[in-house]
């Protein structure tokens, strides 16, 4: 059995880690809130991002966290395009399509990483990758805390677009109506296209967060994307505030089925969680309807 | 005769692929076409359940790899021969698919619900694969050379070729059998309507939990042959998730829901991924990358697959637009 203080540590740690999942989910939720799709190609897309991150490191010397606008409109962009150009005109508006396409999206995507990149772990070194904060007995990882602040700042912003900005507003009445927000001159195309973007934008600053604790490969984002649909799935398809919280109970989890079950069986936890919530409470704890 | 007819392009197939290894010896070739052919026979188990039933799994990898799993185990932890293994493979991808099928079933998961949890079982099965001492942990069985027809082991492989095909062909003639049954007319009325189906008295439930433990039973079968060509499984080959998304493709690619598409599927799949991994010049992950390219390309432009390139006529009219407005269901 282990200590008191060891298993706080972990549970320390799992919630500063669920705090950016929570930030990579949201990204999903948001995209099933509004467009009402399940995006298979989010967990690729975080991959490419994170890669993105190396590479700027690389050629221009920036700080994962100075990254974090560049790339974040960068992804905007290549969302809205994707969301605009492909999955859109692509699916015909139907469920198992945008499924479909999406998962052919992160094959694409996982395998141009691949054959970019290859199929090297990387990881991207900064002066505060090692260091930790003593909070009392306990060591926290200082780039974890840092992630976690900055996940939660950014959450809190994409809250106060949706709740202020005229946008945001439009974005919320597509996702309620979407008949009834055309009526009134809302363009439904460009807000689905807006909202893919958001959540690609998310994922980039996820990207930004993540890369100086955690390692990459072309092959990530399968890991992350279940991880992600977990956290949706258990917070309430499209609930923001269910993504937040769902996030960190996954990081807590994950981090205790770790300490528990060992490296390897440990990742087991996350999929049971999952299948678990998705036969018995599939509107999850703060959805409102399946 | 007439109601032989349908059965005909099976055939027609069958002693085409039975005639290859006539014309061609060299290894590079047959073993394409044995590889190929085990993952078509492994996407027609998904087609059943996803073509002709609408249930797109994401995990098929849970049966081909309990399929496999099962065999070895049965052969080297129990000690019984390889065809009673080929036996006990199906039988556990039933089992598996009776489990899976009943638990999600049951709780009402359709569609991208389905689809995910399926996904999710898989990648259960391959921790636990993973971290097992009965399978191997993380090392994988090496299923011992014992070269002979008894123990399913051949030294040639245009042999093992012939014997791939002709499971290939009767999977098909299987299918194409159930379509014309009353379970198919059943399984097509629920993927084209499920409340519909239900309110003429067909038992969703049941016709589902049906389809799911053939499929399964299927692609476990897949899963064995795999196991007794290459004689070594571990968890990231049995239940990764390249075999679920294989089958799938071949399936849509090929013609959702016909008997001939996951074999024209696989086989064209395979041959464009070659073509450009050898055009490519060995950049890792490229023919992967034109296999979701393709993936992309037929859901956007080709509803009835390749197959429906061919038969236009019989297939049936793609739902295109047809969704009324989303999110009110």
């Amino acid at each position: 059995m282990y200590s008191a203080d060891i298993i706080i540590e972990a549970l320390l740690n799992g919630l500063l880690t669920g705090a950016i999942y929570a930030l990579v989910a949201l990204g999903l939720t948001l995209v099933y809130g509004v467009l009402h799709i399940i995006n298979f190609a989010h967990g690729a897309l975080l991959a490419a991002a994170m890669f993105a991150v190396l590479f700027v490191n690389q050629i221009l010397g920036l700080d994962p966290y100075v990254q974090i606008p560049l790339l974040a409109v960068i992804f905007f962009g290549l969302g809205y395009g994707l969301q605009r150009l492909v999955i859109g005109p692509a699916s015909h508006g139907r469920d198992e399509n945008i499924l479909l396409v999406t998962l052919g999206l992160s094959i694409i995507i996982e395998n141009l990483l691949l054959a970019g990149f290859g199929s090297d772990t990387r990881s991207l070194n900064t002066d505060y990758s090692f260091a930790v904060f003593e909070v009392g007995p306990y060591l926290l990882g200082q780039a974890r805390v840092f992630g976690a602040a900055g996940a939660l700042a950014t959450a809190a912003l994409l809250w106060l677009f949706l709740s202020r900005s005229d946008t945001g507003k439009a974005i919320r009445a597509v996702a309620r109506e979407k008949i009834g927000a055309s009526l009134q001159g809302i363009s439904v195309g460009h807000v689905y296209a807006v909202t893919f973007g958001l959540g690609c934008a998310c994922l980039a600053v996820a990207a930004c967060l993540l890369l100086p604790t955690f390692y990459v490969n072309p092959r990530i984002g399968s890991a992350y994307v279940l991880v992600a649909f977990t956290i949706v799935v258990l917070g309430g398809m499209g609930s923001i505030v269910g993504a937040m919280l769902g996030g960190l109970i996954i990081g807590v989890v994950e981090s205790m089925s770790g300490l528990f079950l060992g490296e390897s069986l440990g990742q087991i936890g996350i999929f049971l969680i999952f299948i678990l919530a998705l036969l018995f409470k599939p509107t999850g704890l703060f959805g409102a309807k399946a | 005769m007439r109601t032989l007819r349908p059965y005909l392009p099976v055939l027609v197939l069958g002693v085409l692929l039975a005639l290859a290894p006539l014309f061609v010896t060299s290894n590079v070739v047959l073993n394409f076409l044995v590889f190929t052919l085990t993952v078509a026979l492994a996407a027609q188990g998904w087609n059943l359940l996803g073509g002709f039933g609408g249930q797109f799994s994401f995990g098929h990898a849970a049966f081909f790899g309990t399929g496999a799993y099962a065999s070895a185990i049965w052969q080297m932890q129990l000690g019984f021969d390889a065809w009673t293994g080929f036996v006990a493979g199906t039988l556990a991808g039933a089992l598996a698919g009776l489990v899976i099928g009943f638990l999600s079933f049951r709780a009402g998961l359709r569609g991208s619900y389905f689809a995910l949890v399926t996904l999710a079982f898989a990648e259960v099965f391959r921790v636990l694969a993973n971290s097992s001492e009965v399978t191997g942990g993380a090392a994988g069985l090496l299923l011992p050379l014992k070269i002979g027809a008894e123990n399913l082991q051949f030294a040639d492989r245009a042999t093992f070729l012939g014997f791939v095909v002709a499971l290939v062909i009767v999977v098909l003639l299987l299918v194409q059998w159930i379509r014309g049954s009353r379970f198919g007319a059943q399984l097509v009325a629920l993927r084209e309507n499920e409340e519909a189906a239900r309110a003429l008295g067909v038992d969703v439930l049941v016709v589902k939990l049906k389809a799911i433990c053939l499929s399964g039973a299927i692609t476990a079968a897949a899963g064995v042959l795999y196991l007794q060509y290459f004689l070594f499984i571990d968890s990231g080959i049995a239940y990764g998730t390249w075999i679920s998304v294989e089958v799938l493709l071949a399936a849509i690619v090929g013609g959702l829901g016909t008997v001939l598409g996951p074999v024209v599927g696989a086989l064209a799949l395979h041959g464009v991924g070659e073509l450009a991994k050898s055009l490519a010049g060995g950049l890792p992950g490229i023919d992967l990358a034109v296999y979701g390219a393709v993936l992309v390309v037929a859901v956007a432009f080709l509803p009835g697959g390749l197959v429906g390139i061919v038969r236009r006529r019989d297939r049936p009219r793609p739902v295109r637009d047809a969704a009324p407005v989303e999110g009110e269901a």
